[in-house]
């Protein structure tokens, strides 16, 4: 089971991960958009939409610490565990309900809006679902391990086993007594990595950064480019 | 030199009788769907007027187009690189739909199935956002023939920058019509504010269009351009944008707007200009000097020297030839009759028009005059120095001169052309009055007058060798479409997913839905979605594929 859990399932969520953008890309780039629904309504979006965005982003740069930085290196930069430990609960708190405050007023908006919620499909309301679950988990994790049962470094156990997946040696030991939050909140996250490809989540793996570099005008010449299936050319 | 050519179109404002064709045939054939009911990719719109969408011409409140910096640099007018990526999460200006308005139609369904009673039944309108009953208070030319004139006028923002006392001789006097396209920019801003660079000019024709395919969606080009002439599709998630009809402009055709307008107002030609002079002339300090530096951009297509450049640059020899029959560039710079709109954008607009005589033209008939004489229509543009105020502003930054210049010629030819066609020596002097030669002036009254279609349509064909399969799309790629979980509903992974259909394909199925469905509006074409993740595999969900054959529809 803890093999199963934390060994077969990390590498079918990265495999899904991986192959369903390619095939998304390659069959789907028509419908690769954010599907903005902006122009329905504007001044909850306004608010909502950079407050979540902008905590998902801490959020993230807050997992790259803690997963993929090895607490030796911290220490080794003089950073103690007490230290770090604060730091992490202070800017995770502040980037965690930045993200809740965001999400609840944007599905709030989805949900009140006449316009938004008619545009909102099936598939967007999964995600929605698995999205909420994961960032809940997450932060109850946090919040209980924390506040109410005094410390819980994960950098020991979640951690090691995180980078162990990438580094093809999964340690399946590791996360199997790990508290029942932090676990959930894990399983949670490999089922949102599995759905992503097919949802509108794939607008982030193309987050335009390239515009900062590229010349203001495009040129295209109007000679094909390489054909597609289907046609002779 | 680095020699480009670029489609472009001149309109004759004169002969614009505000009938709308233009738009309502270009909505059938491009806008004709779910997503973009609202969109227009022409429209005409009652000058003066708020336009569409309402008040796009105040840049301070849409901040679209470019403005120079402190350093004199060019700048979006919306914000740098940097600050559109900080804001991509919601864009700051971005118009409502509001601000264009709520598209609706009519349950015409219940004045045939109502129940017999005292009142005769009503088709109630629907929103065809919502799928509810909803009340009409705007469109996209709501204000049409100064329909609740001046209460709308006074929201005119070019008539907001003439004096007071102008202004109200002007709500009195003049009204004429503006049908816009897109301007298909030199530099446009809609392509500087892709963050995807998704939009692109054609190097061959210099046609900005949309490519489908990497359009996420971010909405920064709405902003961007000052003409409001990108749509957002929010079915699709993309945005879209009148292409100059290039399937069609491509095997040699003129536009659709063109081919059916009314008035035989609409030029299309080739103008060949200097890449490298585009930038520059951009940056021209003055918003006066907009227009002289732009049409300085513009080469001589019967230039030895500029058609040797054209040639080395790889323009094929039919097109350069076509070059200089163009009509588009003897409106410009041959007879300078024709002014860019709204060139203190500094997008460098490829659309001109030739400003109206004819409420100059009226007042001088109404006040008893002969309105064909040189002497009067010129005293008469000499006093009505509010309506070349009012146009300057649109068409040359305020600078009223080559407003001048231009109704001038018009009003000359006017008079000129009366003693030939009444059979009287021809009065050499109307002409060189306004520097021009009886010849030209003829030639001109030809292009203007008579307008000949072969005259007003100077279109090469593109190259097969290096033309884009000439398919029916706004996406400008090629489909594999048959089947496509796109066609005329909905794919799995969102509102259109899979691969985007021409655009005829959807129209077809989008439009025999509408004319069979029970419903007025609204759900009908979004009922249709399906998704996989929650299909087992056993048995076929409703909208996984579009409707077949009639009987199922
Ligand atoms: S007018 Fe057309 S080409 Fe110019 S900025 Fe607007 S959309 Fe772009
Ligand atoms: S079809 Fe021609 S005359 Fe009619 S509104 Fe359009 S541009 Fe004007």
């Amino acid at each position: 089971m803890t093999v199963l859990l934390w060994v077969v399932l990390p590498y079918v969520a990265i495999l899904v991960f991986v192959l369903g953008h390619v095939w998304r890309y390659r069959y789907d780039k028509f419908g690769w958009t954010t599907r903005s629904s902006e122009l329905y309504e504007r001044r909850l979006l306004r608010l909502g939409s950079p407050l979540f965005h902008f905590g998902i982003l801490f959020v993230l740069l807050g997992h790259v610490g803690g997963l993929l930085i090895p607490e030796a290196w911290t220490d080794a930069a003089g950073l103690s565990e007490t230290a770090y430990h604060w730091i992490a609960v202070v800017l995770g708190t502040i980037a965690g309900v930045l993200t809740i405050s965001g999400m609840a007023i944007l599905i709030y908006r989805r949900r009140t809006v006449g316009p938004v919620f008619i545009a909102t499909t099936r598939n967007d309301k999964l995600m929605y679902l698995v999205l909420a679950v994961t960032i809940l988990l997450g932060l109850g994790a946090t919040f209980l391990a924390n506040v109410a049962a005094g410390g819980y470094d994960y950098r020991h156990t979640v951690s090691p086993w995180f980078r162990s997946v990438f580094l093809l040696r999964p340690d399946a030991q590791l996360m199997a007594h790990v508290p029942v939050l932090y676990q959930a909140h894990a399983l949670s996250a490999m089922t949102l990595f599995v759905i992503w490809p097919f949802t509108r989540l794939v607008h982030v793996l193309t987050a335009p950064v390239g515009y900062l570099t590229r010349p203001y005008i495009v040129y295209r010449s109007r000679t094909p480019r390489p054909a597609r299936r289907g046609w002779a050319s | 030199m680095r020699v480009m050519a670029q489609m472009a179109m001149v309109m004759n404002l004169d002969k614009c009788i505000g009938c709308h064709t233009c738009s309502v045939t270009c909505k059938q054939t491009w806008t004709n769907r779910t997503g973009v009911e609202y969109v227009w990719f022409n429209n005409v719109e009652t000058r003066p007027g708020l336009g569409y969408p309402r008040t796009y011409e105040d840049q301070e409140k849409w901040r679209g187009g470019w403005r120079l910096n402190k350093r004199g640099r060019l700048t979006l007018t919306a914000g740098g690189r940097v600050r559109k990526l900080l804001s991509i999460f919601a864009n700051p200006v971005m118009p409502r739909l509001e601000d264009y308005y709520e598209p609706w139609t009519y349950d015409y369904a219940t004045l045939t199935t109502a129940p017999l009673q005292e009142h005769p039944p009503v088709a109630r309108p629907k929103s065809l956002i919502t799928g509810e009953d909803t009340r009409i208070t705007w469109s996209a030319n709501w204000d049409d023939d100064l329909g609740g004139a001046l209460e709308h006028a006074r929201g005119d923002v070019v008539l907001a920058k003439v004096s007071e006392q102008v202004r109200f001789e002007f709500e009195k006097t003049f009204m004429f019509y503006l049908p816009r396209i897109c301007e298909h920019c030199l530099n446009p801003s809609c392509a500087a504010s892709c963050p995807s660079g998704a939009i692109y000019k054609r190097t061959e024709d210099g046609i900005v269009l949309v490519d489908q395919d990497k359009c996420r969606g971010w909405r920064m080009c709405v902003t961007g351009c000052p003409y409001k002439k990108i749509y957002f599709n929010h079915r699709t998630g993309k945005a879209e944008k009148c292409t100059f009809c290039y399937p069609r402009v491509e095997v040699g055709l003129p536009t659709v707007c063109s081919e059916t307008c009314v008035g035989r107002l609409r030029y299309i030609g080739l103008v060949l200009y200097d890449a490298d002079k585009v930038l520059e002339a951009a940056c021209t300090p003055d918003d006066t000097g907009l227009y002289e530096a732009q049409r300085k951009v513009f080469l001589d297509p019967h230039d030895p020297g500029v058609q040797r450049a054209a040639e080395e640059a790889g323009i094929p020899h039919d097109w350069i030839e076509a070059a200089g029959r163009s009509p588009v560039y003897a409106l410009i710079s041959t007879y300078k009759v024709a002014l860019p709109l709204h060139p203190e954008y500094r997008t460098l607009p490829m659309v001109w028009y030739i400003p109206p005589l004819s409420p100059v033209v009226d007042v001088v008939r109404d006040t008893g005059h002969d309105a064909e004489d040189t002497g009067n229509l010129f005293a008469a543009l000499d006093a009505l120095r509010i309506p070349i105020g009012y146009l300057a502003e649109l068409f040359t930054a305020g600078d009223p001169e080559p407003v001048e210049a231009s109704l001038r010629k018009l009003a000359a030819m006017r008079a000129y052309m009366r003693d030939i066609n009444l059979g009287r020596e021809p009065n050499e002097r109307i002409p060189q009055r306004v520097g021009m030669s009886g010849e030209s002036m003829y030639e001109m009254y030809r292009l203007l007058a008579l307008a000949k279609y072969d005259e007003r349509y100077v279109i090469p064909a593109a190259h097969a060798e290096q033309a884009q399969r000439l398919e029916e799309s706004v996406t400008e790629c090629s489909l594999d479409y048959e089947g496509g979980p796109g066609m005329g509903g909905s794919g799995p992974f969102g509102e259109t997913s899979g691969q985007p259909v021409p655009v005829a394909v959807e129209n077809f199925h989008v439009l025999r839905e509408r004319q069979t469905s029970d419903t007025a509006a609204g759900r009908l074409d979004r009922g249709a979605r399906v998704n996989l993740l929650n299909w087992d595999g056993n048995g076929r969900p409703d909208g996984l594929f579009p409707p077949r054959g009639g009987d199922d529809a």
